[in-house]
């Protein structure tokens, strides 16, 4: 909210009645006025309670990793990179992290290999070369893919897209890290391009105007002036999607195979932090070591998209900044 | 394209223009752009065409008003409409009064640089970027083993609120579409315009007064565009609901907020990896898939026409 303008103040001081004489009635709607603000001041507290509540409660149930020594013969800080085997169901159950770690890594970075370009590029199309009416057109194209339900892209990628992939590829496995990097890039499309897209559109029009006017085509100054201007903003875009990507859970839980193995092939089944608690969190003993250990891997997560999240919130507000003053 | 080329008639070209190669990967790159573009939309209409022509003919009326058969490969999807309907009713019941209070006290009360502000400003990005698998976790070591578990002990029950139910899971989808409502709602205040606020309280009216009477009937399109999308994600979202309260199958539909239940997205996921045949569950698949997807988009078109009629309003003042 915005200072009123210096003219409108001494209009609304007098309405605060602390006069001597103020009758009951006034001094209960006061009363009521003070109340309701609280309320809604405590409606607005929600939002920070619901952010603490989540960091605690994950926490405090991954905790008996570090505390409780009789979960900590099983699963540990060091147990955890111990072995490189995941096999939480078993006699002797292993909780080996290091194949959903590596398993992520891959979905991720395949899903940032294709989105990004597409997502960026069609940006910079929209904004800067797109006739009014095509730009129109493309937005809801997006909003439609924004709107479809991650379970749908899963479902599309494991009956659809999987078989289409292997065709092409002749890779062995049907499900695997390039199909839910296909699936998961789909997801996170509409997020890159939606805040790039706001960034290019912010850069003021004088910055083309001088651009164009100095000589330089409609590509140069796209590449070479509205691009670097809005460059935070598209960076805000690439690491909103990141950190989407790296939470994601239906998509690669139905589309990535779900076999916990270390490799470096794009085209072997993985596992990934976020598929692993979806599939055996509803088969676990409450309290017991595979129950912290999956909390762990969601407080894992939540460190990680909240680290990527702030650092994409620096970067919107180094955009404001550079940008506020034109 | 003339435009940019008229300069170059009059005045020298900069450096930059000079040299013959990027002349040519210019059309390259600007070309490149718009395939992207034509490609991200060929990939939309792919995905659409493809669930639209597999799922059309399963989606009848005995497909919509049955409840799944014979292994969910024959009947109906009528309990998992029914659930997710129950669920996201009873979340937007939950969520409006704090999600709108919230954008109310944001807007019309806070001061913008106070500590108190930002952090609620903070908070509602941030919760905005927990992935939904985190909520689901959330929603399983908060609402069920705290509060659930302490509400039974407290009362000296078995087993009723300490365990994964409609209630759990719709607060769990609450509080994830709680910046959703939020952001809708904050902007749909700051489309009224500041001279009917002083207007209001010109004429002696409180705060409140003015809020309740002229502030929220002019926000209200806005406020349920919010409620709205907030309905559409929250029928799709299956992350946070698989722990706290959707089942694989029922024979029955739940009639208290303690029962579990079933829903479409979960129903998907579950017909679609947990089938014994999934060529067979196939055709009732895509007709779920469809039947969400008609769902969520048309509730989705609603809130863009309400937000677009918003934003006009909106333009047309400033």
């Amino acid at each position: 909210m915005t200072v009123p303008p210096a003219a409108s103040r001494p209009a609304l001081a007098p309405l605060r009645h602390v006069g001597v004489g103020e009758s009951p009635r006034r001094r209960a709607q006061r009363l009521r006025e003070r109340v309701i603000s609280a309320l809604l001041r405590a409606c607005a507290f929600t939002g920070v309670a619901g952010l603490l509540l989540i960091m605690v409660f994950v926490f405090r149930e991954a905790l008996p990793v570090f505390l409780d020594p009789e979960v900590k013969k099983e699963a540990s800080l060091s147990a955890f990179f111990a072995t490189g085997m995941w096999q939480p169901v078993g006699d002797v159950p292993k909780y080996g992290i290091a194949p959903l770690l590596i398993g992520t890594l891959k979905v991720v970075v395949a899903a940032m290999v294709f989105a990004v370009p597409l997502g960026v590029m069609a940006a910079v199309f929209a904004s800067e070369f797109a006739k009014p009416a095509l730009r129109e057109a493309l937005k809801p194209v997006i909003e439609i893919l924004a709107g479809i339900p991650s379970v749908v892209l899963g479902f599309f990628a494991l009956i659809v897209l999987a078989s289409w992939l292997q065709a092409v590829t002749g890779a062995v496995s049907r499900l695997n890290a390039l199909n839910a990097g296909v699936a998961l890039g789909l997801g996170i499309i509409p997020t890159v391009f939606t805040v790039s897209e706001d960034a290019l559109r912010a850069v003021p029009r004088s910055y083309r105007e001088a651009s164009l006017a100095l000589g330089a085509s409609r590509w140069q100054t796209a590449w070479f002036v509205t691009l670097p201007a809005a460059g935070a903003g598209v960076m805000a875009g690439i690491l909103l999607g990141l950190a989407r990507a790296v939470g994601e859970t239906m998509i690669v839980l139905m589309a990535s195979g779900n076999a916990a193995i270390i490799s470096g092939n794009i085209f072997d089944s993985v596992r990934t932090l976020s598929a692993s608690i979806a599939a055996e969190l509803a088969e676990v003993v409450f309290g017991g070591p595979h129950y912290s250990t999956l909390f762990f891997l969601g407080g894992l997560l939540f460190v990680m998209t909240f680290g990527i999240n702030v650092v994409a919130g620096l970067f919107v507000e180094r955009l404001r900044r550079q940008l506020g003053g034109a | 394209m003339t435009g940019a080329a008229w300069p170059a008639a009059v005045l020298p070209r900069p450096a930059l223009a000079k040299t013959g190669k990027r002349d040519a990967t210019g059309p390259l790159l600007s070309g490149l752009t718009g395939l992207a573009a034509l490609l991200i939309a060929l990939m939309v209409l792919v995905i659409m065409g493809n669930i639209v022509f597999f799922g059309w003919r399963a989606v009848t009326w005995e497909f919509l008003a049955a409840s799944p058969r014979e292994g969910m490969t024959e009947g109906g999807i009528f309990p998992a409409i029914f659930g997710t309907v129950a669920l996201v009713v009873l979340m937007v019941v939950a969520l409006i009064p704090f999600g709108v209070g919230a954008a109310i006290y944001l807007n019309e009360y806070a001061r913008p640089d106070a500590w108190f502000t930002r952090a609620v400003r903070f908070s509602v990005a941030n919760l905005a970027g927990v992935p939904s698998i985190v909520f689901g976790l959330f929603g399983l070591g908060f609402f069920i083993q705290f509060v659930g578990r302490g509400m039974d002990r407290a009362l000296g029950l078995d087993v009723v609120w300490g365990q994964p139910s409609l209630m759990w899971a719709a607060l769990t989808l609450a509080l994830l579409n709680l910046p959703v409502v939020i952001v809708t709602a904050e902007e749909a205040l700051r489309s009224v315009p500041r001279e009917m606020r002083e207007a209001s309280m010109a004429l002696g009216a409180t705060r409140w007064q003015t809020i309740r009477s002229v502030l929220l009937p002019q926000a209200m399109p806005g406020i349920l565009t919010g409620a709205i999308l907030s309905v559409s994600r929250g029928a799709g979202e299956v992350a946070p609901i698989m722990f706290t309260g959707a089942a694989y199958f029922l024979p029955y539909l739940p009639t208290s907020p303690t029962d579990q239940f079933m829903e479409l997205g979960y129903h998907i996921f579950v017909m679609s990896t947990q089938s014994p045949d999934v060529e067979a569950t196939k055709p009732l698949l895509y007709g779920t898939v469809l039947a969400l997807l008609l769902l969520t988009f048309l509730l989705n078109l609603t809130a863009i026409l309400l937000r677009a009629r918003m934003r006009a309003r909106l333009a047309g003042r400033t």
